[in-house]
């Protein structure tokens, strides 16, 4: 009960403290609301609503990749400088539970960033047919493991401008090789196999064979590809803030 | 560890490298006593709260809270400690009644428990009025209040402070020792980390020196007094030729070593404790008026001095850069 009273404040003291200042909120609305106008806009050189559908997996995924990882790794780094981050570490919660509510401001608030485009293209396309379910599924496993990401940057990041460096290091490149904008099939032979490193790919996977109908792999792959990563993330983020949190 | 210790430190180490920062100190705190642990800037104080606190892993040693090994369940230590850092560090963005509040949930306390206690706390160091403004706002010595208020808003056995003190004005200092004097009054354990060495006469009941990593003397302040103490000192301040008074006082009070200073002064230094009216009724009867007689006591930055070989000029200037001393 005691754990669950701390990791419940800290969820909240980080929603109220970070994600529903207005900069924030209104990235979340703007950034994924003018990518989806710039490619309805890009498309055949005029408003093509037929190719919403078609981009909309992609939107979904980058939203929640660029809302989760900057905003994790600026936080933590932020409230490390300023040393609050101390208490938490103090604080007589385990580790494990008090990451976990630090990653639940971001997961949830990827997920709302998710839910911007979706919700704009429902004023323009038809959205019947669409596996439901997949969709809260993808969004969720994407959400964890681009938050994941994202405290892997805090880990390694001592500064907040290192961590947005650090961020868009890792993020650019990803929009690419994830197949958000080019199938991973079309990608030359030399960089597939860094594509399928990379947990975006399985996401995006299973958005697209939710929403338009078209995957690589099952979305059960994918969720368990997606499983392994989000382990595997936690695992190392636990150890390297141990090991360099706690010297 | 004896039952009424409630920090046991032994053989405890830190190393980085080739540099040790803590190089096997041993300790024990009292439980319900201030221990005041002293030492000039980079000996290896904050080091040792840390590994004490769970925030720094030790090379070497252990360490017994409430006899619980505090680096194999540092989770279960933390939850009977207060943590004062030294420097504030509060949320800015939250309000002093919602940082009280919510370092209180950090502690599993419920929601009626904290509130009631936040309150009380506000209450308590004065600052009700500013409850509801934003921590960024604060004074120095209201953010240093807040910050202990949150250390002790789960009413911890022990209670951890570095530096408690520094950098924050005269009142809200007097009001954050007599504070701690309050706490200690009932029943909270202090281990407090502090550069001013007055402050930890007046309000410390043990203490130790540390060093460049080692503990160079320890004990309650009187034992500690014991060290520089060699014998009784009386100065007095008399308008006459001190020359022939100190010949006469010498003459008089045969057991005694009379001396006299630069500044219009005559010491008498005794092996034995001296009273001061024999003296004063001497000189009456001898016409010489005195305008200042005054009993001179060993003090703690005397001990400093003779135990760390700083020398006072060495400690004027980590006075005057923020140092020892005040």
């Amino acid at each position: 009960m005691k754990t669950w009273i701390a990791f419940w404040n800290i969820l909240k003291k980080d929603i109220n403290n970070y994600y529903l200042k207005p900069p924030n909120i209104s990235w979340g609305i703007i950034f994924p609301l003018s990518w989806t106008l710039m490619q309805i806009i890009r498309s055949s050189g005029g408003l093509n609503l037929s190719e919403i559908r078609e981009i909309l997996p992609g939107l979904m995924a980058m939203s929640i990749l660029f809302g989760t990882t900057s905003m994790l790794a600026v936080t933590i780094t932020f409230e490390r400088k300023g040393r609050s981050f101390e208490r938490l570490l103090l604080a007589p919660i385990s580790l494990g539970a008090m990451v976990a509510a630090k990653l639940s401001g971001a997961i949830l608030f990827g997920v709302f960033n998710a839910f911007v485009p979706l919700i704009f293209a429902a004023f323009f396309i038809d959205l019947t047919g669409i596996g439901w379910g997949t969709v809260l599924l993808a969004v969720l496993l994407i959400a964890v493991t681009s938050t994941l990401m994202g405290l892997m940057i805090a880990v390694s990041a001592k500064e907040v401008f290192e961590a947005q460096t650090l961020s868009n290091f890792f993020r650019f490149p990803m929009l690419f090789l994830c197949g958000l904008f080019l199938p991973v099939s079309s990608l030359p032979d030399f960089l597939r196999p860094l594509s399928y490193l990379l947990p975006l790919t399985y996401g995006t996977d299973m958005l697209s064979g939710a929403i338009i109908g078209r995957s690589m792999l099952s979305p059960v792959v994918c969720t368990i590809i997606l499983l392994i990563f989000a382990a595997v993330l936690f695992t190392f983020c636990h150890y390297n803030i141990r090991r360099k949190w706690i010297v | 560890m004896n039952i009424t210790d409630i920090v046991a430190v032994k053989n405890l180490s830190k190393r980085y490298g080739d540099f040790t920062a803590v190089n096997g100190i041993s300790f024990s705190v009292p439980r319900g006593k201030i221990f005041g642990f002293l030492g000039p800037n980079g000996a290896g104080k904050t080091t040792t709260i840390n590994m004490m606190i769970g925030l720094a892993r030790p090379s070497g040693g252990t360490i017994l809270i409430d006899g619980i090994d505090s680096v194999k369940n540092v989770k279960k230590v933390q939850s009977i400690m207060g943590i004062v850092p030294d420097e504030s560090n509060l949320y800015d963005e939250m309000d002093g009644f919602e940082n009280l509040c919510f370092c209180g949930s950090l502690y599993g306390m419920r929601k009626e428990a904290r509130e009631k206690r936040a309150k009380e706390l506000l209450e308590k160091f004065d600052l009700t009025k500013a409850g509801r403004r934003p921590f960024k706002k604060y004074s120095k010595g209201m953010r240093r209040k807040l910050t202990i208020a949150a250390g002790i808003i789960h009413e911890p056995e022990i209670l951890f402070l570095d530096e408690p003190t520094t950098g924050i004005d005269v009142e809200s200092a007097r009001q954050i020792r007599q504070l701690l004097l309050f706490l200690k009054q009932g029943g909270t354990t202090i281990f407090l980390t502090t550069h001013y060495i007055e402050e930890a006469e007046r309000i410390c009941d043990h203490i130790a020196f540390i060093v460049e990593g080692n503990i160079v003397a320890i004990g309650t302040v009187p034992e500690l007094m014991e060290m520089v103490s060699h014998g009784h000192t009386i100065r007095l301040a008399a308008d006459t030729d001190l020359a022939q008074l100190a010949e006469e006082l010498q003459a008089y009070f045969g057991e005694c070593t009379v001396k006299t200073g630069t500044d219009h002064t005559v010491t008498i230094i005794s092996k034995e404790r001296i009273a001061l009216s024999p003296i004063l009724q001497y000189l009456d009867r001898h016409g010489i008026s005195v305008f200042e007689a005054k009993e001179l006591r060993p003090s703690l930055e005397d001990v400093f001095i003779k135990v760390t070989g700083i020398e006072a000029m060495e400690l004027k200037k980590e006075k005057d850069k923020g140092g020892m001393g005040r």
